[in-house]
């Protein structure tokens, strides 16, 4: 095949010193950055972006790229241990690898996430290898309604997600929702929901104050209430053994990794969407198709490596609208092709023609850069274990110290590290009263999302309604979201006929 | 005033036999010396680079916040990124000059830290025309743009009407004629009301007695997919945006709103070619600081944007990406600033926006 | 305070929330725009209708005692956890107060001197050894490693030196 010779020599160009050790570089930076709650591969690749005209822009681009691949790494790191997620792509990583942390299974969850990464990422670069320039013009088709019906299915995928009070975690979406709409309304160009006229409300409330809020300061509260001043929280151990059986255990997470790398690939390369509904997809149909849906939520290994190697394929996935149509995914995609235009190259439809050694050079990267987060991740298992067995005291005024400065880093902003206290003390005395806060976390996500592509199609199609279902790709989505939101329902009321009790608690 | 830089004369002097013998001691070996020579070095940097600047008297003294009106991955995130870059490469600041987005509020949050940042001599910010639309259509905001000392103006972005290749749409004639034809109905797109597309698109409507449906998206890349994706009819794009998709032949420009054609477009006519003069819009990347900042931090920074004009990298930047490098200073700039916010007050009261 | 009264006072603040979420929507066009579809405070306002709806059926649920929490009449946060809580979320809430007059590192480092040696009991050589490590490697890993600025107050002079070390 005519792609296979262009792939070697972009594996080879990979392989040279300089840009080998550009890959082991970022892959260790980005592992670190991507740990940090509130820092994610944005702040490595921002931050880097310059160091990188040393050196020249072919191994730049493979050095930022697999900055960005070892922080999304990274970020299960810090959701698994902490119970924080760095990056809103993490979200879902939390959902069971949290749990399973807390039962002393954190090595076989952060085991799990870095080969879920591996096959998703792997996954993704040869579908992205394979089928670039087609999917290129798929995601074209992409506009306004089929985003807004993509964003119906990532909200399908909550049921579930919820606690056993349903009007409590409606309540705890619709909050993530008004929360996300705060700042500027970008139809009719007017501030929105500015409290109290603080300037700081002007860029919204960042995904990330809210998820360091409930996750950081809040999940902290919570357990120094569990503890009450015991120094242990969670039980672990570390053994050549234990790893071993780790790996082998992985064997029931066939499935839920192959699915979680094609509907994460799939989301990654819609300009739109990205990883954080890729990754929530996956978890939700994980979940869905699962024969133990109870367990999930409760440290089911599967709810770790759905999302994970959903995220990493999508992060991949998001590297293809960004080099073929110039649109960035993300904002980490969007200073990687700041990056890119000021060395001179111009992404687009014309780069895999004009700049052939560039394109396979970084593609030839991603399988490396690949292999190499994941042995670099699993050497570094024991030490992360290490860090947990630190006394909670000395662990939790770390960890307030990390969501301070951690909060602060995003936007520069003591305005949002207020916040993230106070969305941190809500966040406990919600959760305490049994109000789920997972939903709240992910609608603030999806929410500008799903609003502004509602109002664009709106906007289109002059008030009409139905232009959602006129649209063939939109109708199959809306039709899909339609199953996920009432396969769950079905099962759990057959579920509860049989056993005559009420469903698992989230 | 002559007594003064004489003084500092001396004490420049002074400074330099001080590096020499500072350095000598590090060649002993000692840790104290080592340090005192790191420390020396920097002092010796400064000096070195004093004579470039004669009349820099005022120098950093922390690292630089460079404060960016708009969100990442935008035209003036990208300059701004490519102007540290240049300062970083070519040694123009011996402290880092650190980026960071304040797109809040259509640029309203990055004005007002501004503002209340006055007398600090270690911000700077790029700006786009939002500059002059959003403290008029904000005006709880508190900002004043005349408080802030203008720095420099680096370059004039340009504005084309863009519709998709598969169009039919060879003129701007056919292109009034279909706009007509879709009453109303006809999808423009733009990065949101108030934002310089959404006037552009409000000048072409008066100018032609058109009616369109403007939908925004975020950002120009964006916009430019969207066209070419065809779920909007046409877009006025700057050339960066577009350029990639205009090489691979999916859209087409109609009309450059300049007063001369784009050397990157050479068969595109300008809005004046076509009888419009008065179609022409400009978006200014200019640099400006805090309000109320001394004098010598004013010349030094404009002499650091001076530096980073003159560079190739800017040079070749602007060529590739269609821009006109127009330098703006002092007086000159407040004077530009101080008539495009009239202009667009102007514009801003007449598509309804306020 | 028990967990049912706690229920009680949580759903009323956020139904309270809800009716102040959708005044300051409405300062926007909560309508339906002819041929444009909803404008810009719909959204929000309807949202926050429904959190209010939403408050409503707890309430009731509440009256009736469906909830589990209205059935509980335990305290809401007990002696022993309050003690732990209350000093935990005010020196937090002082760590952030004092950042903004002598800058995040003087107030970590004050922060981990009474966490660790008031609340965590541990000895003055690890108190003032992690007080002292966490505040230098949180400067190294953000201002010289990732060039993040952090807020320093009136210490900002204390760090020019170490800036023309680091750059």
């Amino acid at each position: 095949m005519e792609l296979i010779q262009p792939l070697i020599d972009g594996i080879f160009i990979a392989l040279e010193p300089i840009n080998l050790a550009m890959v082991i570089l970022g892959v260790l930076i980005g592992l670190f950055v991507g740990a940090m709650p509130g820092l994610g591969s944005v702040n490595g690749v921002a931050i880097l972006l310059p160091v990188t005209f040393l050196v020249p822009p072919t191994a730049a681009i493979i050095f930022l790229a697999a900055i960005y691949y070892g922080a999304m790494y990274g970020g299960a790191i810090s959701s698994v241990m902490l119970g924080i997620p760095g990056a809103s792509t993490a979200v879902a990583t939390t959902f069971d690898g949290r749990p399973m942390a807390l039962k002393g299974e954190a090595d076989r969850a952060l085991v799990a996430a870095a080969v879920a990464s591996f096959v998703g990422g792997t996954i993704s670069v040869i579908l992205f290898t394979l089928f670039a320039p087609p999917l290129a013009e798929f995601a074209l088709k992409f506009g306004p309604p089929e985003e807004f019906a993509l964003m119906v299915l990532a909200f399908a995928t909550f049921v579930g997600l919820g606690g056993s009070d349903i009007s409590k975690t409606i309540f705890s979406t619709l909050l993530g929702l008004v929360l996300a709409t705060v700042g500027l309304d970008i139809v009719s160009g007017q501030p929105r929901l500015i409290f109290f006229d603080l300037p700081g409300f002007y860029h919204g409330i960042n995904f990330l104050v809210l998820a360091i809020g409930i996750y950081g300061i809040g999940e902290i509260l919570w357990t120094l209430e569990i503890s009450q001043g015991r120094v242990m929280v969670s039980k672990v151990e570390m053994s050549i053994k234990r790893m071993l059986d780790a790996f082998r255990s992985l064997k029931v997470t066939v499935k839920s990794t192959l699915a979680g790398s094609l509907i994460g690939y799939f989301m990654g390369i819609l300009p739109a969407a990205g990883a954080t509904p890729g990754s929530l997809v996956a978890y939700g149909m994980a979940k869905s198709f699962s024969k133990d849906p109870e367990s999930f939520g409760s440290g089911n290994i599967n709810g770790v490596t759905a999302p994970e190697s959903a995220n990493n394929a999508a992060s991949t996935g998001s590297l293809l609208p960004m080099l073929t149509l110039g649109i960035p995914g993300s904002p980490t995609t969007a200073i990687l092709l700041g990056g890119m235009i000021i060395w001179g190259l111009r992404p687009g439809p014309l780069l895999f023609e004009n700049n052939p050694e560039f394109v396979w050079g970084l593609i030839g990267s991603l399988y490396i850069a690949n292999v190499f987060a994941m042995l670099i991740n699993l050497a570094f298992v024991p030490v992360f274990i290490a860090v947990l067995k630190l006394p909670f005291t000395i662990l939790a005024p770390v960890i307030f110290v990390l969501c301070v400065t951690g909060g602060y880093a995003p936007e520069q902003s003591m305005h949002d590290v207020w916040l993230i206290l106070l969305f941190g003390v809500m966040g406990y005395l919600l959760r305490k009263l049994n109000y789920p806060v997972a939903p709240m976390v992910l609608a603030i996500v999806l929410g500008p999302l799903a609003e502004r592509s509602l109002r664009q199609s709106l906007l289109g199609s002059q008030g009409d309604m139905l232009i959602f279902v006129e649209r063939p790709l939109s109708a199959v989505f809306l039709l899909l979201g339609l199953a996920l939101f009432v396969y769950p329902i079905v099962q759990m009321a057959r579920h509860k006929k049989r056993q005559g009790g009420p469903a698992g608690e989230g | 005033m002559t007594g003064f830089t004489a003084v500092r004369r001396v004490f420049g002097v002074r400074r330099v036999f001080g590096v020499r013998r500072v350095v000598g001691w590090t060649g002993s070996g000692k840790r104290l010396g080592k340090w005192l020579g790191a420390a020396a070095l920097c002092a010796g940097l400064a000096v070195t680079a004093a004579p470039d600047a004669a009349r820099a008297e005022w120098q950093p003294k922390r690292p630089i916040q460079f404060v960016i009106m708009a969100g990442t991955g935008g035209g003036a995130d990208q300059i701004a990124r490519l102007f540290q870059s240049i300062i970083e490469k070519e040694d123009f600041s011996r402290v880092p000059v650190i980026p960071i987005n304040k797109p809040g509020g259509s640029g309203a949050e990055a004005l007002r830290f501004l503002q209340d940042e006055a007398g600090n001599e270690h911000v700077m910010m790029i700006t786009l025309n939002s500059l002059f639309t959003t403290p008029q259509l904000n005006p709880n905001l508190g900002v004043d743009i005349a408080t802030y000392t203008p720095i420099a103006r680096m370059a004039l972005d340009t504005f084309q009407l863009w519709v998709h290749a598969d169009s039919g749409i060879q003129s701007l004639d056919d292109y009034i004629a279909q706009v007509k034809q879709a009453g109303g109905s006809w999808k423009m797109g733009g990065t949101g009301k108030g934002q310089e597309d959404s006037l552009v698109t409000a000048m072409l409507e008066q100018e032609f007695g058109l009616k369109m449906t403007y939908i925004p998206f975020p950002g120009g890349g964006t916009v430019a997919k969207n066209l070419v994706g065809k779920h909007i009819d046409s877009t006025v794009n700057n050339p960066a945006e577009q350029i990639a998709f205009y090489e691979a032949g999916r859209t087409r420009p109609l009309m450059t709103m300049t007063p001369e054609r784009l050397e990157m477009l050479p068969d595109v006519p300008t809005s004046g070619e076509l009888g419009h003069p008065e179609l022409v819009y400009y978006m200014q990347r200019s640099i400006v600081a805090a309000p109320e900042i001394s004098d010598g931090a004013r010349q030094w920074y404009t002499e650091l944007m001076r530096k980073v004009y003159e560079s190739d990298q800017w040079k070749e930047y602007t060529a590739s990406e269609g821009l006109f490098r127009e330098w703006l200073e002092g007086d000159e700039l407040a004077a530009y600033f101080a008539e495009e916010v009239k202009k667009h007050k102007k514009l801003l009261a007449s598509t309804g926006a306020m | 305070m028990t967990v049912r009264t706690a229920e009680l006072g949580m759903t009323l603040l956020l139904a309270a929330l809800s009716v102040y979420l959708m005044v300051k929507s409405a300062e926007l066009e909560i309508g339906w725009i002819q041929g444009e579809g909803p404008g810009g405070g719909a959204w929000p306002f309807w949202l926050a209708a429904g959190m209010l709806a939403c408050c409503a059926v707890t309430l009731v649920r509440w009256w009736r005692g469906l909830t589990p929490e209205s059935r509980n009449l335990e305290a809401f946060v007990g002696p022993a956890t309050a003690k732990i809580l209350g000093p935990t979320v005010i020196s937090i809430a002082v760590m952030l107060g004092l950042t903004h007059v002598i800058g995040i590192y003087v107030a970590i480092l004050i922060f981990l001197l009474f966490y660790l040696r008031f609340m965590g009991r541990h000895s003055w050589t690890l108190t003032v050894s992690m007080s002292l490590i966490a505040p230098v490697v949180t400067f190294f890993f953000f201002e010289a490693a990732l060039r993040i600025l952090l807020p320093k107050g009136i210490t900002e002079p204390l760090f020019y030196p170490l800036y023309s070390l680091i750059y």
